[in-house]
């Protein structure tokens, strides 16, 4: 058996539709709404602020610290239970040493840095979604950092490699899966996350990384303009007065 | 062959190319790799010469030597006045700094400041680990009675005090407030209620247009729009800045 047409009817490099903005919460330092498809993160930055406890601060630089969070009505079935998860720790710890390579924190000694990644809704890639999200709100609360980190999710579904698997491929049962999360820094094309879930052979993980890289710099295009479109729309309202 | 590859003022994002080449030098929120200058925080562009940096538009303010502040008292220790600076680290207010009077060991300094009172004051020193001290000796600086504090972005302080203060002092002279702007982005004012809410508000206008050209003359009319036709300034203000 072949998976010759996807379920959701796109080509097998297509992604879904996706959509960004900056700067949606007011009381953040830095924030971003990132979606594709049917999967929703929101992202929030606080700081650089003081860090508590005190033992966890670092004289050196500045601390990441990431909160990923699916809230209860988001999944596609059951009710995700509240509060924190092996899962969601494990996902918010992969989301802060992904976000870690680009960032600069040496001028902020033991201050943290607070990014919380909320999900109202989920269609399978939300950890990717999540660091899209958060690299946009990192930018817009002005800490520096090298570039943008955008990530996508790669698999094999059956015979064919296909990008931005969601919920329904993720859960093909005519034959094997494989999900791969990966994230990169687009400018240098070097990797930050790459994840695995399911089974796949070296050839086919080459083949997959190469469709990763051209949807990830199409990713990439929507979060810079997200960023920019914060202070456009204000030089248009500008020109018509 | 070198070449710049943004226009001046023009809002670039984490990781875009700036400049190929190396007849261009890479200045502040900027860095180099290979042949080419890319951004590394969020920001307008600036061409100066052979510079290019970064304006940045967002991000927590940072203690920096010789700035005017307003920080508000959060503990009382034995030897001086801790304050909150609305960064990422608190101040350090030693006695001999903070009063000429004569202070016996053991006094009651809350005869001087208390909690919660808003001081303006001086930043003498930080420390690489951002051990950050101020004072209160000097002219301007002491401690605000009355009146309202409100909170800006500090990246937009210098917009809204403008050239040699030409934009506060508008404000100042239309609505015949009492108005100290922090560079840490606080901002205290005082006046009658009416004319407060003007003045927050065109701080807020000021502060929402900042990254915009001709902005004088736009808060001008507004506040024409308001008062009536404003007098010329003539003369230097004594603003602090």
């Amino acid at each position: 058996m072949t998976y010759s047409k996807r379920y959701s009817d796109r080509g097998f490099d297509d992604l879904r539709p996706i959509e960004a903005k900056a700067g949606v919460i007011p009381n953040a330092d830095g924030s971003a709404f990132f979606k594709i498809g049917n999967t929703t993160a929101y992202a929030a930055v606080y700081g650089p602020r003081d860090l508590h406890p005190k033992f966890k601060q670092d004289p050196g630089k500045g601390i990441l610290r990431c909160n990923y969070n699916m809230m209860p009505f988001s999944g596609m079935g059951e009710r995700v239970r509240p509060g924190p998860s092996r899962r969601s720790r494990e996902i918010s710890m992969v989301t802060e040493k992904a976000l870690m390579p680009v960032l600069d924190l040496q001028e902020f000694p033991n201050a943290v840095v607070d990014v919380f990644i909320e999900l109202p809704q989920t269609d399978a890639g939300s950890r990717c979604a999540g660091i899209c999200a958060a690299s946009i709100a990192l930018a817009d609360a002005g800490i520096p950092m090298k570039d943008l980190v955008t990530a996508v999710s790669v698999g094999k579904v059956d015979d064919k490699i296909v990008v931005d698997l969601d919920y329904a491929e993720e859960a093909h049962e005519g034959g094997p899966v494989a999900d791969i999360p990966v994230a990169m820094v687009p400018s240098t094309g070097m990797i930050s996350l790459l994840q695995m879930d399911g089974e796949v052979t070296k050839d086919d993980l080459m083949k997959a990384l190469e469709k990763a890289r051209a949807a990830i710099l199409k990713i990439y295009e929507i979060q810079k303009k997200a960023l920019k479109d914060k202070y456009y729309v204000d030089m248009v309202n500008q020109n018509e007065q | 062959m070198s070449k710049v590859l943004v226009k001046d003022k023009e809002v670039v994002v984490p990781g875009e190319e700036l400049a190929i080449g190396l007849d261009y030098l890479p200045g502040f929120g900027t860095y180099r790799i290979g042949d080419s200058i890319r951004a590394s925080r969020l920001g307008l562009a600036n061409l100066d010469g052979r510079a290019i940096k970064i304006i940045p538009l967002s991000g927590r303010y940072l203690p920096k030597k010789n700035d005017v502040i307003l920080g508000k008292v959060i503990d009382v220790t034995l030897n001086g006045w801790r304050l909150d600076i609305n960064s990422a680290y608190t101040a350090m207010l030693m006695v001999k700094e903070g009063t000429s009077d004569f202070v016996t060991k053991g006094a009651d300094l809350t005869q001087y400041y208390s909690l919660g009172d808003y001081l303006v004051c001086k930043i003498t020193n930080v420390t690489t680990q951002k051990l950050v001290d101020v004072t209160m000796r000097g002219p301007g600086l002491k401690k605000l009675r009355n009146g309202r504090i409100i909170k800006c972005n500090p990246h937009k302080v210098p917009r809204i005090i403008g050239k040699q203060g030409s934009m506060v002092s508008m404000i100042k002279n239309a609505t015949k407030c009492w108005i100290i702007v922090g560079q840490n982005g606080l901002i205290w004012l005082q006046g009658s209620p009416k004319d407060e809410v003007v003045a927050v508000q065109t701080i807020a206008m000021i502060e929402k247009e900042a990254h915009l050209q001709g902005l004088t003359e736009k808060v001008k009319s507004h506040l024409e729009g308001i008062y009536g036709k404003l007098q010329e300034l003539k003369g230097e203000s004594n603003d602090i800045q």
